[in-house]
């Protein structure tokens, strides 16, 4: 063998970061790979915005305070449903590899195993970045605006990939438990889809039936969505702010460790 | 006597799942720069006892020690001295196969220039250079299970474990298979190598054991397990029930199996020429017509035979 092997000699911790800056590099170049998924980037949160601001637009104009158009009421609506749905690549990610064997190789050798999951999360926050800036330059050419100032985007970027984070640890939960990838899809669409639905993220709330109204008003994705649209719009944030953090973080302190824990348990049968 | 170096050694090895005893005792020891092989059927805890040594499967009961670590407790150490190729390749398709080496020699400690160093040496080596750059999805079941093999060898780990290294593999696949596995060994690494193949283990190691339900059936060199099984097989088929039954009476002791639904026989022989022509002689002797013959090399199934008694259990 003519290479000189040398090798990282560093205290575990510092290791295991490593580790997981390598899963990260790993995951993004699957979000750059895979093509089909790469596509859903860019285009699904464009048709969305587009078909959405067509569809519900007129009727919704009347329920919505002075002054406000649908568009600019959308957007933070959109913003959070397309990046509650992108979280469950995280489940799709962490799924396909428990089935196809790859990790028994990550667990053989000498690395933190749970470097895989950071790797998925963190690469999510990535690329559901993208589809946001994707979709807030689309809803700029077709007429959004707003009047948010600099500190206000930086807090709009905050709280969403906080969201993203702390849903995308939920959907590594997920990930682990499904047995398949069909089963992940089916998982996170009874989940995600009537938690992004029966919120404020398409519509007031003001209309709905008490039983929901009450569900819609005090569930994260409402929490969140009006968090971002108050910045956006410039109107009073209402509590909103601190309900979506205290959500997110709470989600946080328990999906992490479920999911770590479930992980370690699957991967050591 | 200098004591031997015993880089694997298994003592009275359990496992079950529930009811299911998988490993009922096993008992192995590797030689330090030897290759052993673990030969069995489907089901008889070849890759359970390979999963259990690469520190991917709790065990029940007794001790194993790899490289003067104890698996149960010091499996990180573990797995800084071996290397896995399993059953089904594991590399991550979406990679390139030089992304994959190299990810995979980070996650061994490599500092990045040894990584991409040795990911290059294995490329060529492994004859991958030109599909160096494309993702492992697009490889072939022969590059998948190189590639793979290189991936356990990047950082260069004293022990290896080849889980069905060929299995699944086309003839000539197989044959550059074994012909990389052998250059491994003359490197002096220490292999423990699963299969199904009897000529696979001929072929390739120092010391077999064979594996069935779970239990250690008989060990030792190639040739010592041949010459409990004999030589080649002659296989006569007869038209009915009635020339069989003369057949078996004819060629009396020489007989090492019958298939009653088949109407045939097998004997062993020990030179084909000689021993043919005599069965043979005898058959036409007794005026009993022979519809088909074959002449094959020992099998797994012969070993089964021979070792157990009976037939090789259905494939699970």
């Amino acid at each position: 063998m003519a290479v000189q092997l040398e090798f990282v000699k560093k205290p575990k911790v510092v290791l295991a970061f490593i580790d997981s800056l390598i899963m990260v590099k790993r995951s993004s170049q699957h979000i750059i790979r895979n093509t089909d998924q790469l596509l859903g980037t860019f285009f699904q949160p464009i048709m969305f915005l587009v078909l959405f601001a067509a569809v519900f637009g007129g009727a919704v104009a009347a329920a919505l305070p002075q002054g406000v158009s649908y568009l600019n009421f959308l957007m933070a609506g959109i913003i959070v449903q397309t990046v509650s749905f992108g979280s469950t690549t995280t489940a799709i990610a962490v799924c396909n590899d428990l089935q196809k064997g790859i990790v028994d190789r990550f667990r053989s050798l000498p690395m933190a195993n749970l470097a895989v999951l950071n790797g998925h999360v963190i690469s999510d926050l990535f690329r559901n970045s993208i589809s946001t800036v994707v979709m807030l330059l689309a809803g700029l050419v077709i007429g959004f605006r707003s009047n948010a100032t600099l500190m206000e985007w930086l807090a709009i970027a905050g709280i969403i990939l906080l969201f993203t984070l702390a849903f995308s640890w939920l959907s590594a939960i997920v990930g682990v438990l499904a047995k398949s990838v069909e089963g992940v899809q089916w998982l996170t669409f009874i989940i995600i889809f009537p938690l992004t639905f029966a919120s404020s993220a398409f519509v007031p709330t003001a209309s709905m039936t008490p039983v929901l109204k009450a569900f819609a008003e005090n569930q994260p994705i409402t929490h969140v969505v009006e968090a971002v649209r108050s910045l956006m719009l410039g109107t009073p944030s209402g509590g909103h702010i601190t309900m979506s953090i205290i959500w997110c973080v709470a989600i946080l302190i328990v999906a992490v460790p479920v999911a770590s824990w479930l992980f370690r348990r699957k991967t050591s049968h | 006597m200098p004591k031997k170096d015993y880089v694997i050694q298994v003592k009275n090895l359990t496992k079950s799942y529930g009811e299911n005893n998988v490993l009922k005792g096993i008992d192995l020891n590797v030689e330090r720069g030897t290759m052993l092989a673990l030969l069995g059927p489907n089901g008889a805890g070849k890759t359970t006892t390979v999963r259990i040594l690469s520190t991917l499967l709790k065990f029940d009961g007794g001790s194993v020690m790899v490289e003067g670590y104890d698996v149960a407790k010091d499996a990180d150490k573990v797995r800084s001295v071996i290397g896995l190729t399993g059953q089904s390749a594991a590399v991550d398709e979406l990679l390139t196969g030089r992304e994959n080496l190299v990810m995979m020699g980070r996650l061994y400690r490599l500092t990045k220039r040894s990584a991409i160093a040795r990911a290059n040496e294995l490329l060529e080596e492994f004859d991958l250079l030109d599909a160096a750059d494309r993702p492992a999805k697009t490889y072939s079941g022969g590059m998948r299970r190189r590639l793979d093999l290189a991936v356990s060898l990047i950082a260069t780990p004293p022990v290896i474990f080849l889980d069905e290294p060929t299995t699944g593999l086309d003839p000539r696949s197989r044959i550059a298979m074994w012909d990389i596995i052998k250059k491994l060994m003359a490197n002096g690494t220490t292999i423990l190598l699963t299969t199904q193949y009897l000529e696979e283990a001929d072929q390739l190691a120092d010391q077999i054991i064979v594996i069935d339900g779970g239990k250690v059936i008989a060990e030792g060199t190639a040739k010592e397990l041949k010459g409990k099984v004999g030589k080649d097989r002659l296989e006569l088929a007869f038209a009915n029930e009635k020339a069989l039954a003369a057949a078996q009476k004819a060629l009396g002791a020489g007989v090492v199996s019958v298939d009653e639904k088949e109407h045939s026989v097998t004997i062993a022989i020990n030179d084909t020429n000689e021993d043919v022509k005599s069965a043979l002689d005898t058959l036409s002797k007794q005026k009993i017509e022979l519809i088909a013959m074959a002449v094959h090399k020992p099998t797994l199934d012969d070993v089964f035979l021979s070792l157990t008694g009976k037939q090789k259990k259905g494939d699970k």
